[in-house]
């Protein structure tokens, strides 16, 4: 079975939100993809970055060292970054490693372009 | 008038020192046959006296003294000399041959000269003072450059990694002091898994000591290549260093091997501090006899070892700490050490505990005298987790246990990036007859891919052609997958538990979550090995485990 290889898109949602839909599996094969795709959600200067893992069907612990390089990445820039679409055993991953901590974790892109909105007007 | 400034030798504390010359050059070119050479006033001379008590212009013809400066600033045609005295000291004579018109000098000539001499003697004082403070700063600059590359020699060969054993915790502390020692450590790694750890100080301090040191370092290197045991390793550093090491300077050295399998450490010591080793609540010093390297060929070193307990722990260390002295001028010493190593609570680490304690003792103005060096080993506690369990004490899953074991599958994958995949999709379908629910699924098969992967990644560097053998068995209460490797003794990489925090503001690699995810998915893991074989067996309960309702 060979690895499936990852596709990212990156949609820029609406003003200072950009969304990255992941298509495949995060692995050590994903790592150029997905740090163009954050580079491309960063062109517009946005407050918020969302990763859709909806498409995501495997993640392991190399793809869990990318996602904490993107977080360190957004930490420093001052960026939101939100998680939706992971599968139960994902967000339970997502626990365990403490990611959720730093990262809010939404069922799915719609309740967290809702959430992050919110939380803007409340500032 | 011809004029002629005449060195004249500093006397004061006692040194004999030039003071500087100046002279007329053009007066010179004129009348060279006055011209004379330095002169050097010893300091008993007579004439030191005679100028410092009678100021003013001297005729040195009158002058009856038995005095062999005198004698020689007539030989040089010198007639009048007028002292340049500065706060009661010689600092300088002015020198003046005959009168041009042979006239003697006038009144007026010497009221002249003795303004003259009145205002050049502290000029001139000032002038040499700056000369002495200029030379003082070269000299500390050197010793300053001096010291610069001692440090740099010795830090560039101190380890930049400490060694990442499962089940064990390793960690080491350097200090260089001022004048910087030649306190030195070291970590080997064998193909066999095992650790090899060195702590040695040089006599005397330095570059002398610094380049001793990288000269041990490297015989040491060399001579452990060949997998002799601690005591032969010592001998034959010994013999090396002694040929080509520095009369008066020796090397105290410690050499321990650690198989990390089992706990064993065996060591041999040149003339080093003893370790110590806390045992439960007791301690005890590690001792084995042997003369420090370089002193004299053909030594013999005692080998002895021991066994680290689950929960033990060594601490290798060097002078600096035991000889600190605090305020009072009382030493630290062993007995204060000894004890701390014996009482201190294990769950803060013994590092942080001594540096603490050393802090409190030297007091804030502590000097640092000679370099601290501090090596802790450390077997964590007996859980079954990350153990590396000797192949002879069999972990739960084996079947020589009562329970019946049945194999549901076995099979091999090569060991290239991406494989993990392959074994997760079979490791599924040999399962299915279990009807794990869900979610314990989902972990085993995410703790299996990354087992896989450390085994084809660590165990087998992805070398295609090495296999990875993963087997599948049940009893009737409990799921194990044992996934091996060709990787014998070597050590899992990874002991350390992630820190995201740290990860996130780049204290600690991003990477590193293997084993952690292993440790919460499963219920249990244990790690055996052959001389080339590893095997890691993964345990998950069939009646709801205990990560299973943890992480539910």
């Amino acid at each position: 079975m060979p690895a499936r290889t990852l596709e990212a898109n990156v949609r820029h949602q609406r003003p200072r939100i950009a969304v990255v839909e992941m298509h495949g599996e995060i692995n050590a094969f994903a790592e150029d993809v997905l740090n163009a795709a954050y580079t491309d959600a960063e062109r517009e200067g946005p407050e918020t970055i969302l990763l859709n893992f909806a498409g995501v069907d495997y993640i392991n612990s190399t793809g869990i060292a990318l996602i904490v390089s993107l977080l360190a990445r957004a930490r420093a820039s001052h960026r939101r970054l939100l998680a939706c679409g992971l599968s139960e055993h994902y967000v339970e991953i997502f626990h365990i490693t403490r990611l959720a901590d730093f990262m809010s974790v939404f069922p799915d892109e719609a309740s967290a372009l809702a959430g992050p909105s919110t939380i803007v007007t409340d500032q | 008038m011809a004029t002629l400034l005449e060195s004249v030798q500093h006397v004061r504390f006692g040194r004999r020192r030039a003071a500087p010359q100046a002279a007329e050059k053009p007066a010179l070119e004129r009348m060279p046959q006055v011209a004379a050479p330095a002169l050097d006033i010893a300091p008993n001379d007579p004439i030191i006296a005679y100028f410092v008590s009678s100021p003013g212009a001297v005729e040195l013809d009158k002058l009856h003294l038995d005095s062999p400066a005198v004698r020689e600033l007539k030989a040089a045609g010198v007639s009048l000399v007028i002292p340049l005295v500065s706060q009661g000291e010689l600092v300088g004579l002015l020198n003046l041959g005959p009168r041009l018109s042979q006239q003697d000098y006038s009144t007026d000539d010497r009221r002249l000269l003795d303004n003259l001499a009145t205002q050049a003697a502290p000029a001139l004082r000032v002038a040499q003072l700056v000369r002495e403070q200029q030379a003082q700063a070269r000299a500390r600059e050197r010793v300053d450059q001096e010291l610069r590359v001692a440090r740099l020699i010795q830090q560039t060969l101190l380890p930049r990694d400490l060694p990442a054993l499962p089940g064990w915790q390793l960690a080491a502390y350097y200090q260089p002091a001022r004048a910087v020692g030649g306190d030195f450590y070291d970590f080997l790694y064998f193909e066999d898994g095992r650790l090899g750890i060195v702590i040695g100080d040089v006599t005397d301090k330095g570059v002398p000591a610094a380049l001793v040191m990288a000269t041990t370092r490297s015989i040491l290197r060399s001579a452990a290549h060949s997998e002799l045991p601690p005591g032969a390793v010592l001998e034959r550093t010994n013999d090396l260093l002694h040929l080509d090491i520095p009369p008066k300077m020796f090397v105290t050295c410690l050499y321990a091997i650690l198989d990390p399998s089992t706990g064993r450490l065996t060591y041999a010591n040149a003339g080093h501090d003893l370790p110590y080793q806390r045992h439960g609540d007791s301690v005890c010093e590690l001792r084995a006899t042997g003369m420090p390297l370089g002193l004299m060929p053909g030594m013999h070193y005692e080998e002895k070892e021991t066994i680290l307990s689950p929960g033990d722990n060594i601490l290798f260390y060097s002078d600096g700490l035991v000889e600190a002295h605090n305020p009072e001028r009382e030493m630290f010493g062993f007995p204060h050490l000894a004890h701390l190593v014996e009482t201190y609570a294990t769950d803060t680490p013994l590092i942080e505990v001594l540096l603490n304690e050393l802090a409190a003792f030297a007091g804030s103005d502590w000097e640092q005298e000679d370099d601290v060096t501090l090596v802790t080993l450390q077997r964590a506690e007996g859980s079954g987790h990350s153990m590396i369990t000797n192949a002879s004490a069999p972990p739960p899953g084996d079947p020589s246990d009562d329970q019946s074991w049945r194999t549901l599958d076995e099979w091999a994958v090569a060991s290239e990036p991406g494989n993990e995949r392959q074994v997760i999709q079979r490791l599924g379908d040999s399962v299915v007859d279990l009807r794990l629910p869900e979610k314990r699924l989902e972990d085993l098969k995410t703790a299996v891919g990354e087992a896989t992967m450390n085994a084809m990644e660590h165990g087998n560097h992805y070398q295609p052609d090495l296999p990875v053998t993963i087997q599948v068995r049940a009893s009737q209460s409990t799921l194990s997958v044992r996934i091996t490797d060709e990787g014998g003794h070597a050590a899992i990489p990874e002991s350390q538990t992630p820190d995201l925090e740290a990860k996130l503001a780049g204290l600690q690699s991003p990477r590193g979550w293997g084993l952690f995810l292993i440790k919460h998915l499963v219920d249990d893991m244990y790690v055996t090995g052959d001389e080339t074989h590893r095997t890691v067996e993964l345990i998950m309960s069939l009646e709801g485990g205990s990560n299973a309702s943890q992480n539910a």
